[in-house]
């Protein structure tokens, strides 16, 4: 079968989603009234509260969650065949992503501009604000420690994206500096650097004088160097050190200076990468290699294909950014169908072309069974899988193999770098503000919340018990990504519930994904953490994600066991309600 | 917000407001931030703070007291907190 049909499939399914679905409960569930003045109106002060064209306020909500994650995920999760990856993004995104993202920036816009872990605290309790900080907290760790680990790889793997990379930093720093003194647009000059670094990533695919192979300088594959690292690990630490001492710098200075043409530039990254893959997918009409389903998976698809693939189908993540900035921003309420529900869609979309490029990047169905022959092993090898299904993709648009990878690798490098700084920013914020909850005024200054930030990423990174070699400690806890951006997800469709509940409505379609959600992620909580991490099990203990873990389950119970309380009538009813 | 006519020109436009926007928050607060700077230095003789550019400054007055009627609601006071200027 030809991959377009799935492309297709998935089109028409989103469609569908969106054309009748959304309005169903945008009309009937949510009510979106287009007099309705929005906190962009009501408070409208230039800085944070401001109306902002849809489509603008489209594009900022669907780059703020794209990014490597929806590659990631379906990347794994098609070790259990294409099929359930398939069914679990279409439907996950139907019905559960799409209700969630557009529920959570309903609500926060009915509630002032406020975000989620905002209303948790008001509805369920301080426990509740804690638990969401906690969970933030431990998944930007994460996230920090992971795409340091990811980026080094990719370094080391395609050491011809390395220039192109760093080719970024200066020219975003020239792009800030004479946009910001001359007040003009970023548009052309950003286009500009995008084409010097995607020449430069040509050129460097062809000599190899500019390929920065780090191993190669420590003496090849086998070799010793200081520290009793071999060659390989002191690339990883050399690049996860300069990766640290950048997002450092790049957390610290003013947004103007970098991050912000830096990420610009990036952004249109991300419209290339889709064009090509998709573009690549019509001209090349690749087959399906991989199998509808694996009969022979060792470990079962359920229930952890709904933790595997997370953004994608659902992600609590993107409820913190409905909730955070676009409904500080949305100009009418009835936009909120088009930003929410439709954003959910283009990341939909993204997580779809994942799932192809890779099961159509193997020429035959025991190629892909032999690279994906256990879940541990398809979770090593799944974006490398993707890179080379992507740049076969985009070799059928004429370009040479070589070039292709390098290319991909730099878009991949590029999100994974974007989402690597805004995450150690996000920290920065959090530790601030947990210092400022709990006075404990040291830790609220700029440079000492970035270096806890930073030395504790560090840390995490380079714990020499990685599971995937020196520099890898990030995959240490990243079992517990997925459970708890569920959780996230899960919790915040409960409070769409309780209000839609409260304003006497039907609640239906955001309680059942609610259910479906919570009960997938606490069974497999409560599977990795009782029979896996603590010892009892058959698997060795490994105290630092039960410990984590464990937290976090807990947590989960009693909020759950509060939330339905409230639900049921009997709670805090504190929240402003007003229909 | 006025909805504009469809061209290619307003399709760049909705294009590079749509990357923008993500940061246009902060730097809307450093801006902010710079303007709150040079407002105290404007009416720092006011505050105690001896300003040897005090005539000078007397005239960007009319200038930036809507800036500082902006500003004192912002910092949480209702009513203008000096006495030489009443703005509201």
């Amino acid at each position: 079968m030809s991959g377009i049909w799935l492309a297709l499939a998935g089109m028409i399914v989103f469609f569908l989603g969106y054309r009748y679905y959304s309005k169903f409960v945008a009309e009937k569930i949510y009510k979106l009234d287009a007099s309705y003045k929005t906190p962009a109106h009501q408070m409208e002060d230039g800085v944070d509260f401001v109306p902002t064209n849809k489509f603008v306020l489209w594009g900022h909500h669907f780059t703020s969650v794209a990014g490597a994650a929806p590659i990631v995920g379906p990347a794994i999760a098609v070790y259990w065949g294409w099929l359930p990856a398939l069914l679990w993004v279409l439907l996950g995104t139907v019905f559960a992503a799409g209700v969630h993202d557009f529920g959570t920036l309903v609500l926060s816009v009915r509630n002032k501009g406020q975000s989620v872990g905002t209303l948790a605290h008001k509805l369920i309790g301080q426990r509740a604000k804690i638990l969401f900080l906690f969970i933030i907290l431990l998944l930007v760790l994460m996230v920090n420690a992971v795409f340091a680990w990811v980026i080094a790889n990719l370094f080391i793997s395609y050491p011809a994206s390395v220039v192109s990379v760093f080719i970024q930093i200066p020219l975003a720093i020239w792009i800030g500096y004479t946009v910001y003194k001359r007040k003009g647009t970023m548009l052309l000059p950003s286009l500009a650097a995008l084409a010097t670094m995607y020449a430069a990533a040509v050129l460097a695919s062809y000599v190899p004088v500019l390929q920065i192979d780090l191993v190669s300088y420590f003496g090849g594959e086998g070799a010793s160097t200081p520290f009793g690292l071999n060659a390989t690990s002191m690339a990883f630490l050399v690049w996860i050190v300069i990766l640290m001492v950048y997002v450092y710098i790049a957390s610290t200075l003013p947004v103007w200076k970098l991050l912000q043409p830096r990420d610009y530039i990036n952004s249109h990254q991300l419209v290339v990468g889709l064009l090509l893959l998709y573009a690549g997918l019509l001209v090349t009409n690749p087959e399906v290699t991989a199998p509808v389903t694996n009969t022979t998976a060792e470990t079962s698809w359920f229930p952890l294909l709904f933790i595997t693939i997370a953004c994608g189908a659902i992600s609590g993540f993107h409820g913190l950014v409905s909730s955070g900035t676009s409904s500080k921003q949305l100009n009418k309420e009835t936009d909120a169908r088009f930003v929410g529900y439709f954003g959910a869609v283009g990341e939909g979309a993204l997580a779809l072309v994942a799932i192809i490029a890779v099961v159509t990047f193997f020429p035959t169905t025991g190629d892909f069974t032999n690279t994906y022959s256990s879940f541990t092993e398809s979770s090593a090898a799944g974006l490398g899988v993707f890179i080379e299904g992507a740049a076969q993709l985009a070799t059928g648009l004429g370009m040479p193999a070589q070039v292709a990878s390098t290319i991909v690798s730099v878009i991949i490098v590029s999100f994974a770098a974007t989402t690597l700084d805004s995450s150690v920013r996000l920290m920065r914020y959090i530790i601030a503000e947990l210092g400022s909850e709990y006075n404990i005024k040291p830790i609220t200054k700029m440079h000492v919340a970035t270096t806890i930030a930073v030395v504790s990423s560090a840390a995490l990174t380079l714990i020499p018990e990685g599971p995937r070699g020196f520099g890898s400690g990030g995959y240490l806890l990243w079992p517990l990504f997925g459970t708890s951006n569920q959780l996230l997800a899960g919790i915040s469709l409960m409070l769409i519930s309780i209000w839609l509940k409260r304003q006497g409505r039907n609640f239906l379609p955001a309680f059942l994904p609610m259910v479906f959600l919570l009960t997938m992620t606490l069974w497999a909580m409560i599977n990795q953490v009782v029979f896996e991490w603590s010892g009892v099990g058959e698997a060795e203990a490994s105290w630092l994600l039960f410990t984590f873990g464990a937290i976090i389950l807990v947590f989960a119970i009693w909020i759950l066991i509060t939330a339905i309380s409230t639900l049921s009538g009997k709670g805090n009813k504190d929240m402003d309600m007003s229909a | 917000m006025v909805e504009r006519k469809f061209s290619i020109k307003r399709l760049v436009e909705l294009y590079d407001e749509m990357l923008s926007v993500p940061h246009r928050t902060e730097i809307a607060r450093e801006l902010r931030d710079e303007d709150d700077l040079f407002l105290l230095l404007v009416y720092s003789d006011m505050l105690g703070i001896p300003n040897p550019a005090f005539y000078y400054t007397l005239e960007l007055y009319p200038y930036i007291i809507e800036k500082f009627h902006d500003w004192h609601l912002r910092m949480g006071m209702e009513k203008s907190p000096l006495d030489g200027i009443r703005c509201c």
